[in-house]
């Protein structure tokens, strides 16, 4: 039972890896030099106050005790309070999603539209072009900061030449006449059939998504260079050739397919990668999601919410980097035998 | 043949002897049969060579950089575009932001330098018992080493420092926290692969503690694969603590941290590109030169990972 035995594993390594999440985030909450009695009680509440809130708040149990009390809370979505918006920190966190997922998801959409062909091309015509392009993008993708990059790319095509829309996701105009229906502005702007805000989402989004899905590209067009080498050096190529296949179908519907296996994997954590990244990129283009919510947290010490954003990102990174494991244990026929 | 070039000729042969006559031979001969291989690559010696130009322009940064780096003139140096005063202009507060780039080239080796010598070590660590060991220790150790490596980084980073309040030494720990685990993944790869040779037999049986055996006959030879990963972690490391000085959570102002600088610089962004411009750019050569180092590091010692 291959399969079965892959999907046990698979839930082992989950409840494992989250639960060292929750530990550490538990871990981090309690070294925190905020005591969370006095900021509740002030510093000039008489002895039986501060003991008193210290029972309500559960701090007089012993740690495991509290870790379990915490683990049952951040289970049921409960991240306490936010003391910025004093909204419950799943509520806000609900609100600034989607804006995240949203510039994830082009960001991968356009890393792997063109990473993919650029890489099967690097590796078809080795030393050409398209190789060399990989290897350079690569090397710059891993080597400049991404929130420099935006900063540049701001300067140059929002301020100079002014393509595009500059930060925020759509312009003051629109954002009161729309009904948030997903949260996603351009599925919210299509489905309300406002085309001219779809536009204006559109130009505000196509930025930041570039700047991600520029480093997923460099990833995954590296990745896919390394595949389609390993594939078009196996038999079953010049078997293809002998065959008499032409050399698009070998290299598109034989060796791709082959290589799509560890690709899918690829993506995916790529993908996971980006929703970490945008915590600086939108930062840079006020991009009201999730990575923003945790920086602004940060500076204003609402550990609630930055434990919370940091849960909720650190679950999205671990199930999308477990299951592309999964993935790639269950599609390749040749991982199930050993 | 003059005297020397045939003294030159005897060194070599002696390096590259296949016989050598002591341990220090033996070493010094593999490091420059390693260094022939490196030297070959012409973008790694780039590399090289402006590592070792940061090196110099961070030791000697008070005598180079031209002004002061804490200090500027409000009423006349205010937001000056690159010129021949200024090569690079000068900030809000009237400073001169070359001066500020060299005196931050410091903080930003000391970062590399304490992640790697604090991560490092505890990689080795955990691999090489970890492999040695096996049995359930190897399980509980690879488990941890998993969790962590299914982390987040960078966010995890931010956590630890709001945690233990911003500032280059906590940035640092924060990042070493993180960034252990691929090391301690390849020291036990390593391990693994020499864990049943004859001369750990060997050891074993002349009656040496397991101990002595993970600290001097393993832990040497997972060196050379930790050292190649750690380079080319280095620039990841740059930029994470970039990242972190950015958000305002690593070295905090007066210091003159590049990702600090970055975001200063943010503010006048639109009209004074060149406050951010230039601190990027340098984030950017720095960390480059450790990938290609990297790259030509892994080559000479690893030839196996060549592709």
């Amino acid at each position: 039972m291959p399969f079965l035995n892959a999907l046990v594993r698979f839930l082992g390594a989950v409840v494992l890896t989250y639960l060292g999440l929750l530990a550490v985030t538990f871990f981090i909450g309690r070294v925190v030099p905020i005591d969370p009695v006095l900021a509740i009680v002030g510093d000039r509440a008489p002895e039986h106050v501060i003991a008193r809130v210290r029972e309500e708040l559960g701090l007089n149990l012993p740690l495991w005790k509290q870790f379990l009390i915490y683990l049952g809370k951040v289970l049921q979505g409960d991240f306490g309070t936010s003391v910025l918006s004093s909204n419950p920190v799943m509520q806000d966190i609900r609100r600034v999603f989607p804006a995240t997922l949203e510039l994830a998801t082009l960001g991968t959409i356009i890393g792997a539209g063109i990473g993919i062909p650029l890489g099967v091309w690097a590796a078809v015509r080795r030393g050409g072009v398209a190789d060399q392009m990989v290897r350079v993008m690569a090397l710059i993708g891993y080597s400049v900061p991404i929130f420099w990059l935006g900063l540049m790319a701001l300067v140059v095509f929002y301020a100079r030449l002014g393509w595009v829309g500059g930060p925020g996701r759509i312009d003051v105009v629109y954002e009161y006449t729309l009904t948030p229906w997903s949260g996603i502005m351009l599925l919210d702007t299509a489905l309300a059939g406002e085309w001219e805000a779809f536009g204006n989402a559109f130009s505000h989004l196509i930025l930041p998504a570039s700047l991600l899905g520029y480093f997923s590209m460099a990833y995954i067009s590296r990745m896919t260079r390394s595949f389609m080498l390993n594939e078009l050096a196996q038999e079953y190529v010049v078997t293809a050739r002998a065959k008499g296949l032409s050399e698009a179908r070998i290299i598109w519907r034989h060796a791709l397919r082959n290589a799509a296996v560890p690709l899918v994997t690829v993506v995916a954590l790529s993908y996971a990668g980006l929703l970490e990244g945008s915590v600086l990129t939108e930062t840079v283009f006020a991009w009201p999601g999730l990575g923003l919510y945790i920086t602004n947290s940060l500076q204003n010490a609402d550990m609630n919410a930055v434990l919370g954003g940091t849960i909720v990102v650190g679950s999205v990174f671990i199930g999308l980097n477990l299951l592309s494991d999964l993935l790639y244990r269950t599609l390749d026929p040749r991982t199930r035998t050993r | 043949m003059t005297e020397l070039a045939r003294n030159d000729q005897t060194w070599r042969a002696w390096l590259l002897s296949d016989r050598p006559q002591s341990r220090r031979q033996a070493s010094l001969g593999r490091l420059y049969s390693g260094w022939r291989t490196f030297s070959r690559n012409r973008l790694a010696m780039v590399g090289l060579a402006i590592i070792l130009a940061l090196i110099v322009v961070a030791v000697f940064a008070n005598a180079l950089a031209p002004y002061s780096p804490y200090e500027g003139d409000l009423a006349r140096t205010r937001l000056l575009p690159p010129s021949a005063a200024h090569w690079l202009g000068t900030d809000d507060q009237g400073r001169d932001i070359l001066s500020r780039i060299i005196h931050g080239s410091r903080i930003t080796l000391f970062v590399v330098v304490l992640v790697a010598i604090l991560a490092a070590p505890i990689g080795l660590l955990v691999g090489t018992v970890a492999g040695y060991a096996g049995g359930w220790v190897d399980s509980a150790l690879m488990r941890v080493t998993d969790i962590f490596l299914a982390f987040p980084r960078l966010i995890l980073a931010l956590a630890f420092v709001a945690a233990l309040g911003p500032g280059i030494e906590n940035a640092v720990i924060a990042i070493a926290i993180t960034s252990w685990p691929p090391y301690a993944r390849i020291a036990r790869a390593e391990t693994l692969t020499v864990r049943r040779a004859d001369y750990i037999a060997a050891v074993e049986l002349m009656g040496a503690s397991s101990w002595r055996i993970v600290f001097r006959h393993i832990m040497p030879l997972c060196l050379a694969s930790v050292i190649v990963r750690v380079t080319l972690d280095m620039a990841g490391i740059i930029l994470t603590a970039a990242g972190l000085g950015f958000l305002g959570l690593g070295a905090q102002p007066p210091m003159p941290e590049w990702g600090a600088l970055i975001s200063n610089g943010r503010l006048y962004v639109l009209d004074q590109w060149w406050v951010a411009a230039a601190p990027g750019a340098a984030i950017f050569i720095v960390s480059l030169a450790f990938n290609l180092l990297g790259d030509g590091l892994r080559d000479a010692l690893d030839p196996k990972a060549g592709s």
